[in-house]
């Protein structure tokens, strides 16, 4: 059963990130981001790390890529579809850098156990979460959080600096978005 | 393990139906409630007193000609829909409604699932349907469409975070995430007493989420038409309009299990008492409707970060030391 929905989910989220890459349209490669983000929850779940699948869902598919998605419509819309530049490596190089990478795996799977040992009750789940988060990793953890309030504070101020003196609407685009898909091809 | 997947596909079945019907006979509520409040009588012809209009209206719905605008970016334009009614259903997998009960000779729990994150779940369940609105304004290739689907994912994203503040005050009170032990917590005192400022954070936040009036910006009909839905007919508008409605029943219940007691009530039995007090919360949505005018953008997102997040990290803050200090 498991090893069965684990195929089904490897097999959605292997084609989700060829998709990212291949995707003519920027949206669709945000939703094929989407794609391998879901599947990556589902697989949380079938570790029993419940906790973490939800915050998977919460955070990158409903905040991250939702933001990914607007920018697309806000900016992509407007310039018409960007300059695809070509991926600044030759194929011969991409693909002994992609024969590296599947060697590498290859090693690292021959090293794993066959199974691993089944979770302690209570494993995954919210209270044991925050027991550890809270107990074992508190220094990590406040680090962790002051480095990105730091990274926020950091965006804004860059933001106000970037902006023209003396235009009147700050924050607003300058023209509205014009359109949906079509406009973008 | 086979019966119990056979009653777990039972009760989907049968709160899938439920919840179904209901956003039928919502549709036809809010059309009479709202002649009322506007002193008019409201669709009164099919059948008596109106009752087979939602079956008139879906039909209609359902025989219309099935078009996709030519610049629609066709997939995502047919997806879209989906993704708001499953993330609208979705919820009602982890809401108890009454109760275990014994049925057959067995005992039978009135939720599909009591999950250890049971509020997470909905709250993931409603950012997933962010989506829906986002991609169908702007796969419709319309520029109303498109600014409607972008207010409405900025309106959403920014009001959920007020809904989850407002709802991690009654998570504290009740000391679990799961919506059972949450309903369990409140046999003494319902939550809607101990935690009136989430109470007041959530009933306004959901009615941002839902993209109801006084905050239905994004379908604001004199500046954008109809917004993300411009495009849609038929059945796709079908979908989309399932999706509002179940959520605002959904925001009915989750109000009901967070802040009402959930089925719990003297003397009728508990499910009755659940589906009372949705109804009831459900009215007040479309009373509001009817009473308030609708916001200005800047007035919505000014209220949503300066004042209800504040509010809520204060709520929260407060709760978390009243906690702390009765140990």
């Amino acid at each position: 059963m498991e090893a069965v929905l684990f195929g089904i989910t490897a097999v959605l989220a292997l084609a989700g990130g060829v998709g990212v890459v291949a995707a003519r349209q920027p949206v669709h490669s945000a939703l094929a981001l989407l794609l391998v983000l879901l599947s990556l929850a589902v697989d949380y779940l079938l570790l029993a790390a419940q906790f973490i699948a939800a915050l998977q869902v919460i955070v990158y598919a409903g905040a991250i890529v939702v933001l990914f998605v607007f920018i697309i419509m806000l900016l992509h819309t407007r310039s018409g579809e960007g300059p695809r530049a070509g991926a600044g490596l030759p194929r011969a190089g991409a693909g002994v850098l992609c024969g590296l990478f599947g060697l590498a795996l290859l090693a690292l799977a021959a090293g794993v156990r066959e199974t691993a040992p089944p979770p302690a009750p209570g494993f995954g789940t919210i209270q044991d979460v925050g027991r550890a988060l809270f107990g074992r990793y508190l220094l990590p953890f406040e680090a962790a959080s002051a480095l990105l309030l730091i990274g926020m504070v950091g965006a804004v101020a860059l933001g106000k600096r970037l902006r023209p003196a003396g235009d009147p609407s700050p924050g607003r685009p300058q023209a509205p978005p014009a359109g949906g898909p079509a406009r973008a091809r | 393990m086979a019966a119990t997947l056979l009653i777990d596909a039972i009760k989907s079945a049968v709160i899938l139906g439920g919840v179904l019907t209901a956003f039928a006979y919502v549709t036809l509520l809010e059309r009479r409630l709202l002649a009322r409040f506007q002193l008019r009588v409201g669709p009164n012809r099919v059948g008596p007193l109106g009752l087979l209009q939602p079956l008139a209206d879906g039909i209609k719905l359902i025989f219309k000609e099935h078009f996709v605008p030519a610049g629609a970016d066709r997939l995502v334009y047919l997806v879209a829909p989906l993704i708001t009614v499953v993330a609208a259903l979705f919820v009602y997998a982890v809401i108890p409604i009454g109760p275990p009960v014994r049925l057959f000779g067995r005992e039978v729990t009135l939720y599909v699932a009591d999950v250890n994150i049971g509020v997470l779940l909905v709250l993931a369940a409603s950012s997933i349907g962010v989506y829906g609105i986002i991609l169908g304004g702007w796969a419709s290739d319309n520029k109303y469409a498109l600014l409607g689907g972008l207010r409405s994912s900025a309106q959403v994203i920014s009001y959920e975070l007020a809904l989850g503040l407002a709802v991690l005050g009654v998570v504290l009170a009740a000391g679990s995430l799961s919506l059972v032990d949450i309903v369990r917590a409140q046999s003494h005192l319902w939550f809607i007493v101990t935690q009136p400022a989430a109470f007041v954070l959530f009933l306004i936040a959901a009615f941002a989420e839902t993209n109801r009036a006084p905050f239905d910006l994004p379908e604001a009909e004199q500046e954008l038409i109809a917004g993300y839905q411009t495009e849609y007919g038929g059945f796709t508008f079908a979908m989309f309009y399932l999706g509002e409605y179940v959520g605002v029943i959904t925001m009915g219940a989750l109000i009901t299990t967070l802040f009402l007691g959930g089925w719990q009530g003297p003397l009728l039995p508990p499910v009755l008492w659940f589906l009372i007090k949705v109804f009831a919360v459900v009215c007040v949505f479309i009373w509001v409707r009817a009473t308030l005018p609708r916001l200005r953008y800047d007035q919505l997102m000014a209220l949503g970060w300066r004042v209800l997040v504040p509010a809520g990290l204060l709520n929260l803050a407060v709760t978390a030391l009243v906690i702390v200090a009765r140990g």
